[in-house]
């Protein structure tokens, strides 16, 4: 009911960004994927301030378990879980290893509460695990074997076609890649900034909860 | 895309071209740094899916290196402020 203009500025910005992607998805290809949108300046900006509020999330679900000491090695792989899990929204489920992410993330969570789960509900998720093919062979031809490889490098594409599996990974290096830069520019940022004095905004900005 | 992907399911899905696998595995060269600078058209198509994995794997070590030090840095700093900090670089 109130209007959202002036309680959240960022998220105007984040809606206008957003409409400008749509305009641009309508001119890209629909099955031919836009790589170049990993490139973008802004997708890496939109990618970063994410994943920061991913991560605080994250730290405000460990803080009150916290207590022990070995939580270091614990928030590092959270870090790349989180990480992942943003990278593969942010591909806004065109790519099938964005979906092998989240369909991950989702089993383990069921798994944890039951042992046995059939997860049936999504028509787009692959289904891997349930007969995984051992190539024990070792007289396989180097291409067929590295593409064995590469389809378990990628998430959610181990029996993918030849060229479909090329083109998921030409997606995976090129998101992967905008990972790498934006988590870099992030940590240069806390490393600066981190202990300096940066506190002109919190007290005006709402946080949200 | 779209129409080789048709055209591979009339022929049965059984046999990919050559063609088709020559054209993607160059696509694909021009996204390995270390392929790119070499210059040499000569690569052959192991040797490019090899240098994907590689990579591919690199980055994964990357991206898990970056996600320490961002461990290490989220548990020391306040986010307030960093979110601050990600604002103004936005911002300018």
């Amino acid at each position: 009911m109130a209007s959202p203009l002036i309680s959240n500025p960022e998220a105007n910005s984040d809606r206008s960004r957003e409409s400008k992607k749509k305009k641009r998805k309508k001119t890209a290809n629909q099955n031919n994927q836009d790589h170049t949108k990993w490139k973008n300046r802004a997708e890496q900006q939109v990618y970063s301030s994410k994943l920061l509020e991913a991560l605080r999330q994250v730290r405000r679900n460990q803080s009150p378990a916290s207590g022990s000491s070995s939580e270091v090695p614990l928030r590092g792989r959270a870090v790349r879980e989180a990480a992942d899990r943003v990278l593969a929204v942010a591909a806004k489920g065109r790519t099938r290893w964005s979906r092998a992410i989240l369909t991950n993330r989702l089993k383990m969570k069921l798994k944890k509460k039951k042992p046995r789960v059939a997860v049936t509900g999504n028509p787009r998720s692959k289904k891997h695990g349930v007969s995984i093919l051992r190539l024990k062979e070792k007289r396989l031809p180097a291409l067929q074997r590295r593409v064995h490889v590469l389809g378990r490098l990628v998430p959610g594409c181990r029996k993918l076609s030849f060229p479909d599996l090329l083109e998921e990974a030409t997606d995976y290096i090129a998101a992967l890649e905008m990972q790498v830069r934006a988590m870099t520019a992030l940590t240069e940022l806390l490393s600066v900034t981190g202990n300096g004095p940066g506190t002109e905004f919190s007290s005006n900005r709402p946080t949200p909860s | 895309m779209s129409s080789r992907r048709s055209r591979s399911r009339q022929s049965g899905n059984s046999r990919i071209t050559d063609d088709q696998i020559n054209d993607l595995v160059s696509k694909l060269q021009q996204l390995l740094p270390e392929i790119r600078d070499r210059r040499s058209d000569k690569v052959s198509a192991a040797k490019v899916l090899q240098e994907t994995c590689n990579y591919i794997r690199s980055l994964h070590r990357e991206v898990d290196d970056l996600s320490e030090r961002l461990s290490e840095l989220l548990a020391t700093t306040d986010t307030n402020s960093a979110q601050a900090a990600i604002i103004r670089s936005l911002l300018m």
